[in-house]
């Protein structure tokens, strides 16, 4: 098994075949997750960094759960109260990690990009866990598994984005992993939530709700944040609902089989209807589950196998 | 009396469509002899402390950059006059306009009058100031533009922000126009522009980061161009950067307005393509905008439509750079590597040599009609700067006269430099 990557800052530097490692080590990792005693050895000794600068819930503790798991020493730092408060430069916050000698440092920050930053500043390695509205490619990766769980591939599956895609950086990444595997991405938004140039990116983007989810094989679901409507970006969170929101009856326009997904946290009666996130085809708790995977296999395959590398080179 | 021959060089001076290999004959700082200096050279008992052997090199006026800042006063520690002009003459310049966004603002004679005096007492280029168009850059009152142009200020700007109100740009330009300044425009519609960090566009979407669409500078140039020919203002697009605006301000022309604007070497050479590794040194406002921009850019200067280059000189410290995207400061460190960023678009024929050089020379001394400058002429005040088109050399950290090193080429080989500058018949700069 090769995977010569130090960081994971964005799925653009991963190949098929890396990704198809990730998935591999993660299906070994699930299965640890489901056994009465759910620990292994493997990170014993290793220092993994939670560094948010931004408030989490599902992914720092996601990230703490997989770093538990595998034995790691895993230290929580939310440094947005802290240290940026007092002036600290991020340059500075890195300099002082590395005096920590971390195996790897997970960030997640407000700045588009700053996850490059620590990368380019740091001996170890970095993971993203999500930079502003750049990239988030645990989110991607545990999406994708999720799919492939379901319907053992992703070659040649309709799925549409339904959202806030301008301000998600979940949406980014996942277009370029569904791309990679040959998926076909479809966005679904009021023209406000779509920045420009993002068919660039390989989607087609529909203006109508019932064209766009028509038949597809998965739909991901995006949180519409109240902010939105400060910014004229909406009129109304009502209007929103009643003309992109997911209800059940738009939903049986997708395929039967359809896979509802959502990165949370949701607002239920807003983009999607309680009866959807509840309903038989919503995979939003096999998506939290396959995070705790995934994120065991990244620091696995980032720390444990690279470390050794170094050693012997 | 003082003399000098620079024999054997190629003088390129558009404003008297020069261009061959002449001798040029200074006497107490002003040019007396564009031709064979034989007989003067023959008569020198030591020729060898007056004759400078200028063979395979090229023979200018000096530059004159319209657009710089130099940080002082306010924020000494990225660069001051001093070091700015010294910069500015290693980067070939022999006049440079120092913005007035500085801290406090020159939106008052008595900075303008501490700036021009700082400026007499450095040695290097000669500092011709832009004051600030309203009191503080805030874009609600006049300056006293008036007092500021006897102590010394040619146009005026609040470049770093844009007047927003059309109501007080509309006063502005008929105020400037009473006193023949230069009105220069930072094109920006700040209500589509807050938190942007660069071009808005695919890049941008890609990267996460908050876009600058053209259409913020295109709204304001339309805007201005209206305001322009009502008022009868010269009007000037400062640093322009997008297909519309180069769009705007050709068709302006081609109705004979007295307008005029200035592309940054980056601008002319980068593309938003250079931030796809977030290199905050490509971090500038207007942002590096698409290929199809560059192309119009270039196609523009070299038609005249854009009348000159400016460098937008703007030095900041590792402090504002080595940072992430979003917190890091705009702006290239542009003076000293203007030569070697623009000499490329002569060797691939988007620019004549002579254009160039009137871009960097005749033509934005045209706009400043206050200082004689711009050529070199007999009776010209000897402002040269001889280039070495053919060095390469590798600009390093310690060997830049300005106090910052944010530039993209950084430790980069480059070709073609600077071999030295003049300032009315004084050596202020030898590579």
């Amino acid at each position: 098994m090769t995977f010569s990557h130090r960081s994971l800052l964005d799925v653009d530097t991963l190949s098929r075949g890396d990704v198809d490692t990730i998935f591999k080590s993660a299906d070994a990792f699930f299965e640890v997750s489901r056994r009465p005693i759910r620990k292994v050895p493997t990170l014993r000794g290793k220092t993994v960094i939670n560094l948010f600068y931004e408030a989490s819930t599902r992914t720092r503790t996601s990230f703490e759960i997989a770093g538990k798991r595998m034995s790691a020493d895993v230290i929580n730092m939310n440094v947005s109260a802290s240290s940026v408060k007092k002036g600290e430069t991020l340059y500075d916050t890195v300099k002082t990690l590395e005096a920590m000698h971390p195996d790897i440092v997970i960030v997640r920050h407000s700045a588009s990009g700053a996850p490059s930053f620590l990368d380019k500043n740091l001996r170890c390695g970095v993971i993203n866990a999500g930079d502003g509205m750049h990239a988030h490619p645990t989110q991607a990766l545990l999406d994708a598994f999720t799919i492939r769980k379901k319907r053992g591939s992703l070659d040649g599956l309709k799925v549409a984005i339904c959202g806030d895609v301008a301000h998600s950086r979940v949406a980014r990444s996942n277009v370029r992993l569904l791309n990679l595997f040959g998926a076909e991405v479809r966005v679904v938004a009021p023209r406000t939530l779509i920045p420009r140039g993002f068919e660039e990116m390989g989607v087609t983007i529909y203006d109508d709700v019932e064209k766009g989810i028509a038949d597809v094989d998965v739909l991901m679901i995006l949180r519409i944040q109240r902010e939105r409507l400060r910014g004229a970006l909406l009129p109304s969170l009502r209007e929103y609902s009643r003309t992109f929101g997911i209800n059940e009856r738009r939903l049986a326009l997708a395929s039967d089989d359809v896979i509802v997904m959502h990165p949370g946290p949701m607002n239920r009666g807003v983009e999607i209807e309680p009866a959807v996130a509840d309903g038989a085809q919503s995979a939003v708790l096999d998506q939290v589950e396959a995070g705790v995977a995934i994120r065991m296999a990244l620091l696995y395959l980032l720390t444990g196998e690279i470390t050794e590398l170094k050693e012997t080179s | 009396m003082s003399l000098t021959v620079i024999r054997g060089g190629r003088v390129v001076d558009p404003a008297s469509n020069q261009d061959g290999v002449v001798d040029l004959v200074i006497e107490d700082g002003v040019v007396t002899r564009v031709g064979d200096a034989s007989s003067i050279v023959e008569q020198l008992a030591t020729p060898q402390d007056h004759v400078v052997d200028a063979t395979g090199r090229w023979v200018c006026p000096g530059f004159i950059d319209l657009h710089v800042h130099l940080r002082e006063p306010g924020s000494e520690y990225k660069e001051d006059i001093q070091s700015g002009l010294a910069a500015a003459a290693a980067g070939g310049f022999t006049t440079v306009c120092p913005m007035p966004n500085t801290t406090p603002v020159n939106d008052n004679r008595a900075i303008t009058e501490m700036m021009v005096a700082r400026g007499q007492e450095s040695t290097g280029a000669r500092l011709v100031p832009f004051g600030a168009m309203t009191k503080g850059l805030r874009g609600e009152e006049l300056a006293e533009m008036a007092d500021m142009r006897e102590a010394g200020v040619v146009g005026v700007t609040d470049d770093g922000r844009c007047v927003e109100n059309a109501a007080v740009m509309r006063r502005v330009m008929e105020y400037a126009r009473t006193f023949d300044l230069l009105v220069s425009q930072h094109c920006e519609d700040h209500s589509m522009t807050r938190g942007a960090q660069m071009h808005e566009g695919a890049i941008s979407t890609r990267l996460g980061l908050r876009g600058w669409p053209r259409e913020a500078e295109d709204i304001i140039v339309a805007r201005d161009l209206i305001l322009a020919e009502g008022t009868g203002a010269r009007y000037h697009v400062a640093h322009i950067s997008s297909m519309g605006a180069v769009r705007l301000i050709r068709e302006a022309k081609s109705r004979g307005l007295p307008v005029s604007a200035e592309v940054t070497p980056h601008h002319l050479q980068l593309t938003h393509d250079a931030l796809l590794t977030y290199d905050t040194h490509c971090k500038v406002n207007p942002p590096l905008r698409t290929e199809e921009d560059r192309a119009a850019l270039r196609e523009a200067l070299a038609d005249g439509t854009i009348d000159c280059i400016a460098t937008d000189h703007a030095p900041h410290s590792v402090l504002e750079k080595n940072c992430a995207f979003d917190d890091a400061a705009v702006g290239i460190n542009g003076l000293e590597l203007a030569v070697p960023s623009l000499l490329p678009l002569v060797a691939e024929g988007v620019l004549t040599l002579t254009r160039l050089i009137e871009a960097l020379t005749a033509s934005p001394a045209r706009l400043v009609p206050d200082v004689e400058m711009g050529s070199l002429k007999v009776g010209a005040r000897a402002d040269i700067t001889i280039v070495d088109p053919l060095a390469t050399w590798t600009p390093r950290r310690d060997a830049l006269r300005s106090k910052s090193h944010n530039t993209p080429l950084l430790d980069q080989e480059v070709s073609g430099r600077i071999w030295q500058t003049w300032v009315a018949g004084e050596r202020v700069f030898q590579s």
